[in-house]
C-alpha cells in the first residue's frame, strides 16, 4: 500500500503538475499559432516574465496574502496577468506586426520571436539578477497530508497549496476558454480566422482584433503558468526557457491550433516524463524479501533523472513520425 | 443608377495585368452572369471588385459610390457579400457559427436573418449543429451562400457556384440564385457552366483575354451564333 502511495505522490501528483504547467504553456502556443501561423519561442520567457511581474507585486504588497489565507502571490496573479497580457499585445505591435504587414515567411516571425526571447531573457537578468527567488515572501508554502482510510497505509498523500491551485486554476481557464471560444462572438471570430484566415476576411472579421484577443490571452495564460510553476517550485530566469520543448511538444502532440489537445498533449508529456524517471526500486523492494536473488539497485529508472529533457523530444519524434496531426487532428505543420 | 457599375477596370497579380478594360453594370433587380474561357479574367473581375486585388485604372461604384481598392471588410459593410469558389465554409465549424460569422459585422439581433437563409436553403437547417466539413459540396455551397447573405448584401458576389457539382445541384442552386434575386439582392456571378447560367441570366458580359467580348441580355447572347460557337461549345 505504502508502495502504492509514494507512486501516486511521485508519478500522478508530480506528473500532474508539471503537466498543468506544459498544458497552459501549450494552450498560449497553439492558439498563437492557429491564429497567427508561426512557433511563438518566446512564450517561454513570456511566462518568466508574468512570474517576475508577480514577485515584483508581492515584495510590494506582502501582507496581501495572509490576510485572506492565501499565498500573497497566488492573489496577485490577476493583476500581473493583466500587464502580461498587455506587454504581450505590446511586443506584437513593436515587432510582429510590421512583419505580418509585409507578409513575411513563418520563419522570420519565428526568428524574430527568437530575437523577444533573448531581449525578455535580457531585460529579466538585468532588473532581477541570475540568482533563485521565492514568490513566498511574507507566508510559507503549505503542505496538505491527507492520511487514507487503509490499515496499511502509513504514508500519506502529499500535495501542496500551490499544487491545489494550480489545478483549480487551470480547470477554472480551460472551462472560460471553452465558454469564450464557443460562445462568445469573439472566440468564434478567433475559431474561424484559425480556421480559414482569407473566408475570415471576406466575412468581415476584424482581424487585427482577433490578433490583440489572442495575445492578450496567450499573455495572460503565461503569466499564470509561470507564476504557478514558481510557486511550486522557485522562481529562476531560466526557469520556463527549460521547459520551452516540453511546451511545444505538448503542442504539437495533441495537434498544434487545437486548445484541447494542448491540454491533453500537457498531461501526456508531463505523466510520461514523471513516469520515466521514476525510480522503481522504491515500489519493488517487498519483492526483495520475497525474492531473496533479486539484488535491486539503487535506483532503477527508465531514463535518469539528468537525461529528463529527451522525454519529450522523443514524444515529438514519435508523434510527427506516425501521427504528424498530433493527438487532436491539428494543422499538419 | 446601377448597383454595380464597373469602368474600364484593369487590374492583376503583381506587376501583371490580368484585366485590360472590363465594363460592366447590374441593377439591384438583375443577375449578371460572366463566362468565358479559362484566363479571360472571370474570378479576377470578382476579385477586383472586391478589393482582394489591387485595381490599376478604371473605377468601381456602388450606386454610384466610388469603392475602388477599398478593403474587403469595409465592402462587407457597404453591403456586399463574397463567396469564394474554393474553401468558402469554416469547416471546423458548425453551418449555424458559419452563418453566425457572416453576420460578425452585425451588433443587432440577427436571428431573423438565420430563419430566411433556413428558407432559403430548408437543407442546412437540420444540419445546422453539423461541422461544415462534414457537408457535401453541394450543401457547402449553400452554407457559402448563406453564410454571404446574413448581412442582407444589396450586391451578392459568386465565383463558380456550381464548380464540382452534380447537374442535380447545380439546378438546385441556380433555383436558388433566382430566388435570392428575386428578394432583392442582385447577384453576379461567374459560371463554368455558361449555358444553364445565362438562361437565368438578365445579364451576360462574354470575357475573353480580359475585356468584355460580348455585352447583352443572357438571352441574347444564348441565340447569338457567333457567341454560341466560340464560347458555348456550338
Amino acid at each position: 500500500m505504502n508502495e502504492f502511495i509514494f507512486f501516486f505522490n511521485s508519478v500522478v501528483i508530480n506528473g500532474a503538475v508539471i503537466g498543468s504547467i506544459y498544458a497552459m504553456g501549450a494552450i498560449g502556443v497553439t492558439l498563437v499559432f492557429g491564429i497567427l501561423r508561426f512557433a511563438h519561442f518566446a512564450h517561454a520567457d513570456m511566462m518568466t516574465l508574468g512570474a517576475f511581474l508577480v514577485l515584483i507585486l508581492t515584495a510590494l504588497f506582502p501582507a496581501v496574502g495572509p490576510a485572506i489565507g492565501l499565498p500573497t502571490a497566488f492573489v496577485m496573479m490577476p493583476l500581473a496577468m493583466v500587464a502580461t497580457a498587455f506587454i504581450a499585445v505590446g511586443i506584437d505591435k513593436l515587432f510582429y506586426k510590421k512583419l505580418r504587414e509585409n507578409n513575411v515567411k513563418p520563419v522570420v516571425m519565428v526568428m524574430a520571436s527568437v530575437g523577444v526571447t533573448l531581449m525578455l531573457q535580457g531585460l529579466i537578468r538585468f532588473f532581477a539578477g541570475t540568482g533563485t527567488q521565492s514568490l513566498y515572501i511574507d507566508d510559507r508554502k503549505a503542505i496538505f497530508r491527507i492520511d487514507l482510510p487503509f490499515e496499511s497505509a502509513s504514508r500519506n498523500l502529499v500535495v501542496t497549496e500551490p499544487q491545489l491551485l494550480l489545478f483549480l486554476f487551470l480547470a477554472f481557464a480551460v472551462i472560460a476558454l471553452h465558454l469564450f471560444l464557443n460562445k462568445s462572438r469573439l472566440g468564434k471570430a478567433m475559431r474561424a480566422m484559425s480556421d480559414n484566415p482569407d473566408l475570415a476576411k471576406v466575412s468581415g472579421i476584424n482581424t487585427n482584433t482577433v490578433v490583440g484577443v489572442t495575445w492578450i490571452i496567450a499573455g495572460a495564460l503565461a503569466c499564470a503558468a509561470g507564476t504557478l510553476l514558481s510557486l511550486d517550485v522557485t522562481l529562476k530566469p531560466d526557469l520556463s526557457f527549460m521547459i520551452l520543448l516540453p511546451i511545444f511538444a505538448a503542442a504539437i502532440v495533441g495537434g498544434v491550433g487545437s486548445p484541447y489537445g494542448a491540454l491533453a498533449g500537457g498531461f501526456v508529456v508531463g505523466l510520461t516524463e514523471t513516469l520515466a524517471v521514476f525510480n522503481w526500486t522504491f515500489v519493488l523492494r517487498p519483492l526483495e524479501q520475497a525474492i531473496p536473488a533479486l539484488d535491486l539497485p539503487n535506483t532503477l529508472a527508465f531514463v535518469p533523472t539528468e537525461y529528463k529533457i529527451t522525454i519529450p523530444f522523443f514524444i515529438l519524434l514519435a508523434i510527427l513520425i506516425w501521427r504528424p496531426t498530433g493527438l487532436f487532428k491539428g494543422k499538419i505543420i | 443608377m446601377a448597383l454595380i457599375e464597373c469602368k474600364n477596370i484593369h487590374a492583376g497579380y503583381g506587376g501583371m495585368n490580368i484585366l485590360n478594360g472590363v465594363n460592366m453594370s447590374i441593377e439591384s433587380s438583375e443577375i449578371g452572369v460572366i463566362v468565358g474561357p479559362n484566363g479571360a479574367g472571370k474570378s479576377t473581375t470578382l476579385k477586383a471588385i472586391f478589393g482582394l486585388l489591387n485595381v490599376s485604372e478604371g473605377s468601381i461604384e456602388l450606386r454610384g459610390d466610388n469603392i475602388t481598392n477599398l478593403s474587403p471588410d469595409k465592402l462587407v459593410h457597404k453591403g456586399m457579400g463574397f463567396v469564394p469558389q474554393e474553401h468558402n465554409v469554416f469547416i471546423s465549424m458548425t453551418v449555424e457559427e458559419n452563418l453566425e460569422m457572416g453576420a460578425f459585422i452585425r451588433r443587432d439581433d440577427f436571428s431573423y436573418m438565420l430563419e430566411r437563409v433556413y428558407s432559403f436553403f430548408p437543407d442546412l437547417k437540420d444540419k445546422r449543429r453539423q461541422p461544415a466539413g462534414e457537408l457535401s459540396g453541394g450543401q457547402r455551397q449553400m452554407v457559402a451562400m448563406g453564410r454571404a447573405l446574413m448581412v442582407e448584401p444589396s450586391l451578392l458576389l459568386l465565383d463558380e457556384p456550381t464548380a464540382g457539382l452534380s447537374p442535380l445541384y447545380m439546378n438546385e442552386i441556380f433555383e436558388r440564385v433566382i430566388a435570392i434575386n428575386e428578394s432583392g439582392v442582385g447577384v453576379l456571378m461567374v459560371e463554368q457552366n455558361a449555358k444553364q447560367a445565362l438562361r437565368i441570366a438578365h445579364k451576360g458580359f462574354v470575357l475573353a483575354a480580359g475585356k468584355n467580348r460580348f455585352t447583352d441580355t443572357g438571352q441574347n447572347l444564348l441565340n447569338d451564333p457567333e457567341v454560341a460557337k466560340s464560347f458555348l461549345g456550338g
